[in-house]
């Protein structure tokens, strides 16, 4: 076969190599060079997704060479029905934030660069079959976000940059840990994950080993998806980023953390997954209501996406506690429909803050009246945030809460009342800053005018209507994975 | 035999519709409205072709297809249909009374630039309520439950620019979003206990079937849960606070949604799930109370509101009061009976409304009005019929519904009988006051109102002859079949009719001269304030929402800043610091003692390797 998993990872870097030969100053061809990449690897990720036969189900589209023979580390790549999603999400956000990127004037070269090693590497990751190559490529991903966010950013950029990486290694750190914990104590002495599975099947690690390893992968993934109470990097991280990055950080990276819980922990520790899964049940209850009241208080936009972030992984960790199919398929589910709406809320307040140069509701007004296209499609998207009917994130919602409900009825109440919470947040973000009277000074704005500027708009809002309509769309390449993980787990109960 | 296509496009007419001007027609002010219009036609044309069809072979038959929408092992979501009498009574009066008001919104909303955003949004109501009428499970009616609050939330907002209007919406939408937070706990417990052996369902039939096996004590909590739903949708007391305020929405808008069809859909819910309700005799003694205690209340607001729609808002709370209460005393016939009626005659209360702020150029307050019977006569007339309707005077629709309700109130609970009577009568009273002041007299000499066009007039008179004829067409039969044809009950007819001709006979005497000052201010002393200040139900939440809600956040947002990341991160970094601190001093600088280390290091590693192996 000529297409190959792969082709994700080189595509990347001979656009990249293209780019680095390319004088700085044609700054647009090498916008058009990083465009036409990203845009080449989406359509694979497109092509590898509807492709992945979820009648199957199990990994596909298998690559497995040996690397480092004696530690036993292999590049071994593959997809099942999860990653296969998570890819395509991928896809989806990177071209929606390669095309929003078109505002970057100063050091477009290094930008477009940053932006190729941060998506190859996050496609890594999810292609890994291999732990050290999952944690390699995580790492190569977070660097360029590190630098992104100092160089391009805005306002307290550099605070921002320090702050978001150092949480986020710290919890790599923690991660790692564990990781190589699991790598002696599954015996074998391999990172290759196939290899662990089938191994565990038969000689599970002793439940007191499980018990020590799995928090620590759980609590430092736990702080790439804004665990409470680790979860303050990310609304400095988000404001501040330039938006690209709080696109595809928001969208796509932070759900590295769950991906990774579901992969490495309670798919290789069912045992220790019911010890420790009721209190992250109760932790992401914090999540839910106590980010959501944060939200309620903030006047800056993306800060009030940013928390409205934390509050919806919650929903992710809470899902994850249930030890069910319906729970974790919501999930996965919500993975998705959050990765595109935040993708999309965050692309649109960047387009305003690009005019107005600021996200303060207080100061902006009526927006919907200058600009009715941007403006109806944010308040669609804070829309789908609150759970509305008719987007995706109401039926990932509506999955996890009937997943929840038989082992967690209070947290699943108050998971209800979230909903609640994030509806306030949302219609008041939309009545101050986008309702009322239009001010004087903000007669001058423009609205997303071509074909061009509109289409990152309407596309994610298109996968967001038809994904929330037809979930089946997506749901039977989940099942295919989440079903052999859940009867795994309830075996060992 | 009901065709499934027929439903189907029923289903789907107006949604088709909504993409369309969407996609194509937001420019143009004649395609779009066309469309839509269309659009709610053929929705109206599909339902009488079932209604004619179901009447035909068999009466009580219930319909039902299923397609599954989610679906693994453990969880089924369908999409369907589930069509019985019921359902299909509620189909005429959504896609009938709609009809009507789509026609008349292309005339009333004629000069309004953004005409086609509002005929694609009331095309996304259309569909959304008739999702809730005909979905055959609970998570399918939850989603358009959601969805005809999303398009009430954007109608009532319709005008954005203008803060009331946008406050507004953001308050109909917040207070639903509350009410729906036990609702959707409520379809979920009921999901959770509706296994009797063939696992978890959704389905009303299923659930109908499991009802008898659940352990009453968790039915009642699920029920009550399930009418927090119905208590913010059908706005009934404590959760009444938005509908009033809904009246920003152009006025169309407030005829269809907010007082024929979407306000109705809760009393809809208790009928079509009667079957939950049923045995419960805890949970349907609340749902009467809360029924009768809002029609009371909702009637005496209206008595001291000057604003014509406000005033129809309050009387929509309370007849919606009376069906709900209807529907607590078990009485699903009686309490569809009156919702049927009353969107024919408060939808053409509401037009008429609109027909006359239309004419004055969006004057809404009664006083400002006076002989609009003389200069818009239709109108006028109309609005009496609608009026007369409403009060309840025989012969017309609201007198036989009524009539049912006020019987079976008289039949099992005379407290709720006589809250419910009084009610009655003040409706008649406040009709009247709004009658004799903005329509009786002689008009002004610079008035300048002028009938309304044709395309607005023709409606009112559809609705006008559905008011009066509404209590001949047999509606009670075709709701419920088997029933034995409800009898007039003359005891209760007779006091109803006294108690309504005496509201408006009082309301000639104290309005028919216009009196400079309402005199009903000095009567009624300081209740008259309290009165104005609708039982402070506005001051109180306004206080929640403002200090308490807010004061909860700020203290979650200061506990975010000083502990966790002043104490917590910044504690950890001052750690990291000190420890800096004092490993900085094995940075001496001098090469000897690096070598040193290096070489002790060296010795300990080898010391382990040894051992080791």
């Amino acid at each position: 076969m000529i297409l190959n998993l792969s082709l994700f990872l080189l595509l990347p870097l001979v656009g990249m190599a293209t780019i680095f030969m390319i004088p700085a100053e044609k700054s647009a061809l090498i916008r058009k060079i990083a465009c036409l990449t990203v845009f080449v690897v989406s359509l694979l990720s497109v092509w590898f997704f509807s492709a992945y036969n979820s009648a199957v189900g199990g990994y596909q589209f298998i690559q497995n060479i040996p690397w480092v023979v004696p530690f036993n580390i292999s590049y071994h790549l593959g997809i099942d029905g999860i990653s296969s999603m998570l890819i395509l999400l991928l896809g989806i956000t990177s071209f929606a934030a390669v095309l929003i990127s078109g505002g970057i004037k100063e050091r477009v070269k290094e930008y477009y660069i940053m932006f190729l090693i941060a998506v190859a590497g996050t496609y890594g990751a999810f292609l890994s079959l291999d732990i050290f190559f999952f944690y390699f490529f995580h790492e190569i991903a977070a660097i360029p976000i590190f630098l992104m966010i100092g160089i391009w950013g805005t306002g307290r950029k550099e605070y921002a940059a320090m702050k978001l990486t150092l949480y986020l290694v710290a919890g790599a750190a923690l991660a790692l840990i564990g990781l190589i914990c699991l790598y002696f104590a599954t015996g074998l002495q391999t990172f290759d994950l196939v290899q662990i599975q089938s191994h565990l099947a038969n000689h599970p690690i002793p439940t007191e080993i499980q018990n020590w390893i799995f928090p620590l992968i759980v609590v430092g993934f736990g702080i790439t998806l804004t665990l409470w109470p680790f979860h303050t990097w990310a609304p400095v991280g988000y404001a501040e980023a330039p938006t690209a990055v709080s696109m595809l950080h928001a969208g796509v990276l932070k759900k590295m953390g769950a991906y990774a819980i579901i992969r490495f922990a309670i798919q290789l520790m069912p045992e220790a997954a019911h010890t420790w899964m009721p209190i992250i049940a109760v932790l992401a209850v914090v999540n839910i209501v106590f980010c959501g009241l944060v939200a309620l208080t903030q006047r800056d936009l993306k800060y009030i996406l940013a928390y409205s972030s934390c509050s919806h992984m919650g929903y992710i960790l809470l899902g994850l506690a249930c030890f069910n199919i319906i729970g974790l398929n919501g999930v996965v589910y919500l993975m998705f429909a959050h990765g595109i709406m935040a993708t999309l809320a965050f692309a649109l307040v960047g387009f305003i803050a690009d005019q107005t140069k600021t996200r303060n509701i207080d100061e902006l007004g009526g927006l919907v009246k200058i600009m009715p296209f941007v403006g109806t499609c944010f308040i669609m998207a804070a829309l789908a945030s609150a759970g509305v009917p008719g987007f995706a994130n109401f039926v990932a919602e509506i999955m996890v809460l009937l997943g929840a409900w038989d082992q967690y009825p209070i947290q699943t109440v108050l998971a209800i009342l979230g909903i609640v919470i994030t509806a306030i947040y949302m219609l008041k973000a939309i009545r101050i800053g986008f309702q009322g009277p239009l001010p004087k000074r903000w007669e001058k704005l423009t609205d997303a005018e071509t074909l061009t500027a509109k289409l990152p708009f309407v596309f994610l809002l298109a996968v967001l209507i038809v994904v929330g309509c037809w979930p089946s769309l997506l749901l039977n390449h989940i099942g295919s994975s989440t079903k052999p993980i859940i009867e795994n787990i309830v075996s060992k109960n | 035999m009901v065709n499934p296509n027929i439903v189907w496009t029923a289903y789907f007419a107006p949604l088709v519709a909504c993409v369309i001007i969407t996609l194509f027609f937001l420019r143009s002010k004649n395609l779009s409205s066309l469309t839509a219009i269309a659009g709610i036609l053929t929705s109206f044309a599909c339902t009488i072709i079932m209604a004619t069809d179901i009447f035909k072979t068999h009466p009580a038959l219930e319909i039902q297809q299923s397609l599954p929408w989610i679906q693994f092992d453990a969880l089924t979501i369908n999409f369907g249909f589930l069509i019985n009498p019921l359902a299909i009574m509620m189909m005429l009066v959504v896609t009938g009374v709609g009809s009507a008001i789509f026609i008349y919104s292309r005339g009333y909303m004629a000069d309004d630039p953004s005409m086609p955003r509002f005929f694609a949004f009331l095309s996304l109501f259309a569909f959304s309520m008739i999702g809730i009428v005909l979905a055959n499970n609970f998570i399918q009616l939850f989603i358009f439950w959601e969805l005809v609050g999303l398009s009430s939330y954007l109608l009532i907002g319709f005008w954005y620019h203008k803060p009331s209007a946008a406050d507004a919406g953001v308050k109909a939408f917040m207070v639903n979003r509350f009410a729906d937070f036990g609702f959707l706990c409520g379809i979920i417990m009921l999901w959770a206990l509706s296994d009797i052996g063939q696992g978890r369902s959704f389905q009303l039939t299923d659930i109908a079937a499991a009802i008898p096996q659940i352990d009453p004590h968790l039915l009642t909590i699920a029920a009550l849960l399930l009418f927090c739903g119905v208590v913010g949708k059908s706005a009934q007391i404590p959760l009444h606070v938005w509908l009033a305020d809904a009246m920003e929405g152009p006025t169309p808008v407030s005829a269809l949604i907010h007082a024929a069809t979407m306000v109705a859909a809760g009393v809809y819910l208790l009928a079509r799930t009667f079957f939950i309700f049923e045995p419960l005799t805890t949970a349907l003694t609340v749902i009467a109370y809360v029924g009768g205690i809002t029609a009371l209340m909702a009637a005496t607001l209206a008595v001291a509101e000057n604003d014509i729609k406000r005033i129809l808002a309050y009387s929509t709370l309370s007849q919606l009061g009376l069906m709900v209460m209807a529907l607590g005393l078990s009485g699903p016939m009686p309490g569809m009976y009156h919702l049927t009626t009353h969107a024919f005659f408060k939808a053409l209360l509401f037009l008429g409304a609109g027909s006359v702020i239309y004419a004055l150029h969006h004057e809404q307050n009664i006083w400002k009005m006076r002989g609009l019977l003389k200069t818009m006569p239709i109108t006028g007339i109309t609005f009496l019929i609608g009026t007369l309707a409403l009060c309840g005077i025989f012969p017309l629709s609201g007198f036989w519904s009524k009539d049912e309700i006020l019987a079976l109130a008289f039949e099992h609970n005379t407290l709720l009988y006589w809250i419910a009577s009084l009610a009655s009568a003040l409706t008649a009273f406040y009709m009247g006051r709004l009658f004799w002041i903005a329509f009786w007299g002689e008009p002004s000499k610079n008035d300048h109102a002028h009938e309304s066009p044709t395309i607005m007039t023709f409606p009112l008179i559809f609705l006008a002859v559905l008011s009066i004829i509404g209590g001949f067409i047999g509606i009670p039969h075709f709701l419920f079949p088997e029933n034995e044809h409800p009898h007039l009950n003359m005891r209760v007819a007779i006091i109803s009719s006294v108690l309504a001709i005496l509201g408006l006979f009082v309301s000639f005497v104290m309005y028919s001269k216009r009196p400079a000052v309402d005199p009903l201010e000095k009567k009624l002393g300081p209740f008259y304030s309290v009165l104005k200040n609708k039982y402070y139900f506005d001051a109180i939440y306004g206080w929640y929402v403002d200090r308490l809600q807010q004061g909860i956040a700020i203290a979650s947002a200061w506990f975010e800043t000083l502990l966790i990341d002043r104490f917590g991160v910044g504690g950890l970094i001052s750690a990291a610091n000190a420890t800096g601190k004092i490993l900085k001093h094995l940075q001496t600088g001098m090469v000897q003692f690096y070598a040193l280390v290096f070489v002790l290091g060296t010795v300990v590693v080898y010391f382990i390797l040894l051992k080791t192996l």
